[in-house]
């Protein structure tokens, strides 16, 4: 059994309450770090811990702080990102709805650690409920005196917002969610300058996942030190997954990172198997975004080590025969999901969300859907593949925000690993709308190949 | 004296070229010039902000600079990243950035409508002149183009958005021309669309020069539709005094009357100065303005073509007596417009 950091508690009836929250042990983390340490310590703290993003790119998130810029007489910001929208993931939501003063703790911290008197979550707008569950535990913080003017008699003081967003993914790109808040049309913006150096108001900012923030009260109460015993080399602490798809147990689940894929799907303690009796197809193991893998590559990497839930075992063997470990949505695919039909699917995702700002991404999103639609409803050639090929290259790496290659990852790989299966459907085009591929031959164990 | 200021050396495609820090890669090429000048649909020199969309001026920085010489991972966008000391850049000697430079124009080319046959701008497009010159022939697009409705913006000025290419740049200027903001972006994606305030007319002394930056056929000015096509107006450079813009202007010429007016454009296609919608669409007679000169333009226009200008005799007139005397009176108009 693994140790749970973020939802040790979760259990406790009433711990969305502040009362119930404090008696379990809550905001000692702020105590801590405004009564007896200074800003940089909280910094150092962070930086040992060795924590990584959740959101999605995984970049440490001491050194991102310790890039703010500070200049005199300028006011920072924290901005919490809590716009989550990455299709398979639902870990932030979950944590604001049920445990949501572990946020508000770990904005409390960090907002202090950055020298931040004002800060801001800003959540998708679809989750009103949780901009209410949010906005509550915010007026309890403050009854209490942990938030607004001199806490704890420290002398700091901080407010905190809740901004409801209007509910596009692109706004969880860090710069079109700064757009977004100042008022304006959540177009991501060209960088450099980078958030750190000119974000919020053009005032240094920086931008963090609710997870991310949630972690650093751990963090804080246990040393950093501690936090990065737990895992392993470069993957540290532990992490949120939202796992879905064909599998027992569906839920969000928090694991050491280095559990390996394998357990995490199989085990009863966490996905408990895939469903029905059926056998595993794919994996998407990080949220739409990332490259999904086929059985075979799943529980191996291609040099046949065990796969495990950590940043670099995830990525082994790059896009070729990897993924990534992105924002933590994992979901599971058994041999009756049709691959084409799940990556149309995405497309179609991306289509609608892309932000009509640069070109490639505004046109090719639609001309992959249009292109993978035909292809789904048996109308497709293959030089339709090819083409597919040829424009998810063509978006990849040549947009303003990552959201490009977002669309472009998820087609590129299920062409690369499951281009039969495209095939089949070019070339039956009447059997393809009655029956999916199957498994096929997906789950062959492949040779390791050792370097 | 100031401090003097200490150049970065950047090169472009081998050309070295020393340019103030702070300077664009896009800025850089310009001040070389010629053929290594990368294509820029978006950036505007003079609007705030603009640039990075389009993604057609894409580079490959192969070295950063002198103190970090590493390449940078993936092709810049020209217009909007600055120059390093040391930096070398490729543009069209790179096959990546042909190639990456190609798709773009394909992705552009996708919903635009190819209606250049009934299109004011052609002969003046920068798309026309982008798909040309760094496009492939034909598409591989066999889908339904997105369509829009036409509107007037204004009774002056229609929008057509089925050409539009989303560059940005009618809303900087609408926004940093004007001071009310009514016009922007609605929607997203490939469906996102330029419009105003639920269809207000843009009713603005500098709203005309919308018409000036659109690279393409999407914003129209409504006094010229139709009248011809721009290869048989000549452009002649005028003045006149104004109250509240520079009235320096080029007049658009078919025979003695003056088809439209326009802001004078550099080599790259922009403006020199903003003008006011008085001098642009109230002021046309030849009587309301100084005439100058010529205007120049880029000598591969097709609107050169029958320009006063451009008019060399050639040169086996020049060097045959016989027929230097034949034509006298052509050699003597090409002197005089010299």
């Amino acid at each position: 059994m693994g140790r749970k950091l973020l939802l040790q508690h979760i259990n406790e009836p009433g711990i969305h309450t502040f009362d119930v929250y404090r008696q379990k042990g809550g905001y000692r983390a702020v105590e801590k770090a405004l009564k007896t340490m200074s800003t940089d310590e909280v910094v150092e703290e962070v930086k040992k811990s060795g924590l990584r993003g959740r959101g999605g790119a995984g970049f440490p998130t001491g050194m991102k702080w310790s890039f703010l810029a500070k200049p005199e007489g300028v006011a920072r910001y924290l901005v919490c990102n809590g716009d989550e929208s990455e299709p398979g993931t639902f870990k932030d939501r979950f944590l604001m709805t049920h445990i949501p003063h572990a946020l508000i703790e770990g904005m409390i911290v960090s907002s202090y650690a950055l020298g931040a008197s004002v800060s801001y979550i800003y959540v998708r707008g679809e989750m009103m409920p949780q901009i209410r569950i949010l906005e509550r535990a915010i007026q309890e913080a403050k009854a209490a005196g942990f938030l607004g003017t001199n806490i704890l008699g420290t002398g700091y003081n901080l407010e905190l917002y809740v901004q409801p967003g209007g509910g596009a993914y692109i706004c969880g790109e860090e710069t079109a969610l700064l757009e977004s808040l100042e008022g304006k049309r959540g177009n991501p913006r060209i960088k450099p300058p980078f958030p750190a150096i000119a974000g919020l108001y053009g005032c240094p900012t920086v931008v963090n996942n609710v997870e991310t923030i949630a972690s650093v009260v751990p963090i804080i109460n246990d040393g950093g030190d501690e936090y990065a015993k737990i895992g392993i080399e470069r993957s540290t602490g532990t992490k949120l997954i939202s796992a879905s798809g064909n599998i027992n147990k569906p839920g969000v689940y928090e694991i050491e990172l280095g559990v390996p894929v394998e357990e995490f799907i199989y085990s009863d303690e966490y996905c408990g198997g895939i469903a029905n009796g059926k056998t595993l197809k794919a994996l998407v193991a990080g949220g739409s975004s990332v490259p999904i893998l086929p059985n075979n590559l799943i529980c191996k990497t291609i040099s046949g080590n065990p796969r495990l839930m950590t940043y670099e075992s995830l990525a082994d063997g790059g896009f070729a025969t990897g993924s990534m470990m992105g924002s933590g949505g994992f979901i599971v695919f058994d041999e009756d999901q049709c691959i084409v039909r799940n990556t149309w699917n995405f497309t179609r995702f991306y289509h609608h969300e892309s932000c009509g700002q640069c070109s490639p991404c505004r046109e090719g999103t639609g001309w992959m859907e249009k292109v993978l639609h035909k292809i789904e409803h048996g109308q497709g050639t293959v030089e339709d593949i090819d083409l597919l090929w040829d424009i998810q290259r063509k978006i990849e790496g040549n947009t303003i925000c990552p959201l490009g290659d977002a669309a472009a990852w998820p087609v590129a790989a299920a062409i690369r690993h499951f281009r039969d299966e495209f095939e089949w459907h070019v070339l039956n085009p009447k059997e393809s709308q009655s029956r999916n591929y199957g498994l096929a031959h997906y789950a062959d164990p492949i040779t390791a190949v050792t370097q | 004296m100031a401090e003097e200021v200490v150049n970065f050396k950047v090169t472009i495609d081998g050309i070295p070229v020393e340019v103030a820090p702070g300077t664009s890669i896009l800025n850089a090429a310009r001040q070389i010039g010629g053929d290594i000048v990368p294509p820029a649909m978006c950036y505007y020199s003079k609007l705030e902000g603009s640039g990075g969309k389009c993604r057609t001026c894409l580079v490959k920085v192969s070295k950063g600079s002198e103190k970090d010489p590493r390449p940078m991972p993936k092709l810049v966008a020209s217009c909007r990243t600055t120059v390093m000391d040391g930096m070398e850049v490729q543009n069209i000697t790179s096959p990546e950035v042909v190639e990456a430079r190609k798709g773009v124009v394909e992705m552009l080319l996708i919903n635009h409508p190819l209606d250049c046959p009934v299109c004011d701008q052609a002969g003046e497009c920068k798309l026309q002149d982008l798909g040309y010159e760094h496009g492939s022939e034909g598409t591989r697009y066999e889908f339904e183009r997105r369509t829009f409705e036409r509107i007037d913006i204004g009774d002056k000025i229609q929008l057509h958005m089925n050409r539009c290419i989303l560059c940005y740049r009618c809303v900087y200027v609408a926004n940093q021309l004007t001071n009310s903001r009514e016009h922007g972006i609605l929607n997203r994606g490939d469906h996102s669309e330029i419009s105003t305030y639920i269809h207000k007319a843009l009713d603005n002394d500098f709203i005309g020069n919308v018409i000036d930056v659109c690279p393409v056929g999407a914003l129209t000015d409504k006094t010229f539709r139709f009248k011809s096509r721009v290869w048989f107006t000549k452009p002649i450079n005028a003045h006149r005094e104004c109250t509240c813009c520079s009235g320096k202007v080029t007049l658009w010429y078919k025979g003695e009357e003056v088809l439209r007016v326009t802001g004078r454009k550099d080599e790259f296609g922009e403006v020199e100065d903003f003008i006011c919608n008085t001098c642009r669409f109230d002021t046309k007679k030849t009587a309301d303005w100084i005439l100058e000169a010529p205007a120049l333009l880029d000598e591969d226009s097709v609107i050169m073509v029958n320009q006063y200008a451009q008019f060399n005799p050639p040169t086996v007139i020049k060097e045959d007596d016989k027929l230097q005397l034949a034509n006298e009176e052509q050699l003597a108009r090409t002197e005089r417009l010299k």
